[in-house]
């Protein structure tokens, strides 16, 4: 039986002059993997940032685990149990592999103050960590900094992983890597929202599926349906997620 | 069942990491603790002083521009109320310990509201916004420093006495060490030497907490930060505060050495600007900064006149050189080497010196394009 985690309803959201999200709405259940899929322009980026509360929603409702997050900071909605990995390997550059770690475990102020067991769990599933522990960030490769962001969502227990494009520009073996990676984390008890435009693994992790279009929610249901429907991706999604 | 307190921890692990390095801040700390005894001249050891009162002055800044990316020109109005909280109260409670203890704590009560006050206004808007606004504080700080001429003596300033053990007059021993009478000024000198090292320490090691760690999160990209759990206005507001209070207790330092606290020897611009130029010789971002970058600058600002006293005296006769080395140009002379020092150390004299292996590779020298993207990255880090 599913349970209902992240709930968005009738979103809307302004940038500047701009009307981006014009009533997005969605649920996102309990230890499952929601892919947001979408063509460029289209809002997936722009509703991760919105839940985050990094773009305040202008109008609707968001509840994540029953509680209404529209309003509250950023850091508050962090604090509730939401890590973000934003596009483009969201690191510190200039800080090490382990500062990046460290600031992601926020009750921790050395290595050894961070649960070891979970540690070393992440050291398994991403071994980059661990390899280039004391080495700046910034010095890593696409792979290898996309890993440390992803490692760094989960150095303490989180709810909601929003996870945006953690493909975007990384080579195929990596991918998979990191598709794998995502199904552990689904198997630890986690759930994600993950925006992909990759459709092979997009089909690899997904449970669920939202499609947004121009703004709008334009189809969702479990993601075997979707992926099965040939008219469904052509029209929202385009040529550019065909395998 | 015992407890007991890891000492280790009070002390910061950023260590130089580089050998010239630290052989640099050995041979700076060695001639500042032997100064009085090997100096002469009121200068030289005036100089010493003034180092080690800007080292904690711009590490604080640092903190600021270097750790957080903001941009304050407010410093100095710290650093002033260092001063003056010191020299009102010894003029009001009299000279000894306990004024100067009430001074430096009223004065450490009043800068911790005012960068509160500040932060709270005008951390929350855009970049811009929030180092005009403390340009206009410090205008508005040295305009008052003039006008309430009853609590700060006006432009003339106040000129105050110390604790006796502070005052020239004093005598430590009766007997003379290595020719040098220590006296109140010796007292005073190792009084202030003491200060900055336990400040620059303090600092160093407020860098390299997690509450550091957190601030450079901040200033690589405040949305990550902010995404990540932390609230990037409440740590900025702090690190506004916590420079606030080392301000000003270089303040206090200034006032100690000078017995004097005016307009121009605590609040001018010409000191932020001094701050400003020595945190980019000394390198952006690495509190050892503060120290090589002050004493480059200050024995620079120092000397470069008698050098050029010197020099127009030796190349005088030939035509044109002896006014382009006239010891009245010492200014234009000063903004060439900070061009050249800017041109050739982008990262400062610190950051140069922590990568040595790449300095000696000629093939990875940065080209001038690499050289201007990293005073532009510094300069887009700053808000």
């Amino acid at each position: 039986m599913t349970e209902l985690l992240l709930n968005l309803e009738n979103v809307h959201t302004h940038i500047g002059l701009y009307h981006i999200l014009q009533g997005v709405g969605f649920r996102a259940q309990r230890n499952r993997i929601t892919l947001l899929l979408g063509r460029n322009g289209a809002g997936k980026t722009t509703t991760l940032r919105t839940i985050m509360g990094l773009w305040p929603a202008s109008k609707g409702r968001i509840s994540f685990a029953g509680t209404d997050i529209v309003g509250r900071s950023t850091s508050e909605i962090s604090r509730l149990g939401i890590a973000y990995v934003p596009e483009n390997m969201g690191i510190f550059p200039d800080l090490s592999v382990k500062e990046n770690m460290l600031l992601a475990a926020r009750n921790a102020s050395r290595v050894t103050d961070i649960d070891q067991q979970r540690l070393e769990w992440i050291f398994e599933l991403f071994p980059a960590v661990h390899q280039f522990w004391n080495r700046p960030a910034g010095k890593l490769s696409g792979g290898q900094k996309q890993m440390v962001a992803m490692a760094r969502a989960i150095v303490e227990p989180r709810e909601l992983l929003l996870i945006d494009e953690p493909s975007k520009g990384l080579a195929p073996a990596i991918v998979n890597n990191m598709a794998e990676a995502m199904l552990k984390l689904k198997q630890s008890g986690a759930s994600i929202l993950l925006v992909e435009q990759n459709l092979q693994l997009a089909r690899e992790v997904g449970d669920d599926v939202a499609i947004i279009d121009a703004g709008r929610i334009v189809h969702t249901g479990p993601a075997d349906e979707c992926f099965a429907r040939d008219d469904l991706l052509k029209t929202h999604l385009g040529l550019a997620l065909c395998p | 069942m015992t407890t007991s307190m890891d000492w280790t921890r009070l002390i910061s692990r950023d260590r130089p990491g580089s050998r010239l390095l630290i052989i640099l801040l050995i041979a700076i700390i060695a001639v500042l603790l032997v100064a009085p005894f090997a100096l002469t001249g009121a200068k030289a050891i005036s100089i010493c002083v003034k180092i080690m009162i800007f080292a904690v002055l711009v590490a604080s800044f640092d903190l600021l521009l270097g750790y957080t990316g903001i941009v304050s020109f407010a410093h100095t109005v710290f650093f002033g109320i260092g001063a003056y909280g010191v020299g009102i109260a010894i003029i009001r409670l009299g000279a000894s310990w306990t004024s100067l203890a009430v001074g430096a704590s009223a004065a450490i009560v009043v800068s911790v509201l005012l960068a509160l006050v500040i932060g709270l206004f005008s951390l929350r808007v855009r970049a811009i916004f929030f180092s005009m606004i403390t340009l206009a504080l410090s205008a508005a700080a040295q305009t008052l420093a003039t006008q309430l001429s009853n609590l700060t003596g006006g432009e003339d300033g106040i000129i105050f006495r110390l604790p006796p053990a502070l005052m020239p007059s004093f005598r430590l021993l009766d007997t003379k060490i290595f020719g040098l009478t220590i006296d109140g000024k010796v007292v005073c000198y190792y009084f202030i030497f003491a200060m900055s090292v336990t400040f620059v320490l303090a600092l160093l090691r407020i860098v390299n907490s997690p509450f550091g760690r957190v601030l450079l999160a901040i200033r690589d990209n405040e949305f990550r930060a902010e995404a990540i759990g932390y609230p990037v206005f409440v740590f900025r507001t702090l690190s506004n505060v916590v420079a606030a209070v080392f301000a000003c207790l270089a303040g206090v330092m200034l006032s100690l050495w000078l017995r004097y606290t005016g307009p121009d020897a605590s609040l001018s611009f010409e000191i932020m600007l001094d701050i400003l130029m020595i945190v980019i010789i000394g390198g952006v971002g690495t509190i050892y900064g503060s120290i090589v970058g002050a004493v480059a600058f200050l024995v620079a600002q120092g000397y470069l006149q008698d050098l050029l006293k010197g020099a127009s005296a030796a190349l005088g006769s030939l035509p044109g050189i002896g006014k382009v080395l006239s010891p009245d140009r010492w200014m234009l002379w000063l903004g060439l080497l900070f061009i050249l020092a800017v041109y050739y150390f982008p990262t400062g004299i610190v950051g140069v010196l922590r990568r040595p292996a790449r300095r000696l590779d000629s093939s990875s020298k940065p080209s001038a394009k690499e050289r201007l993207s990293i005073v532009y990255r510094w300069m887009g880090r700053a808000r």
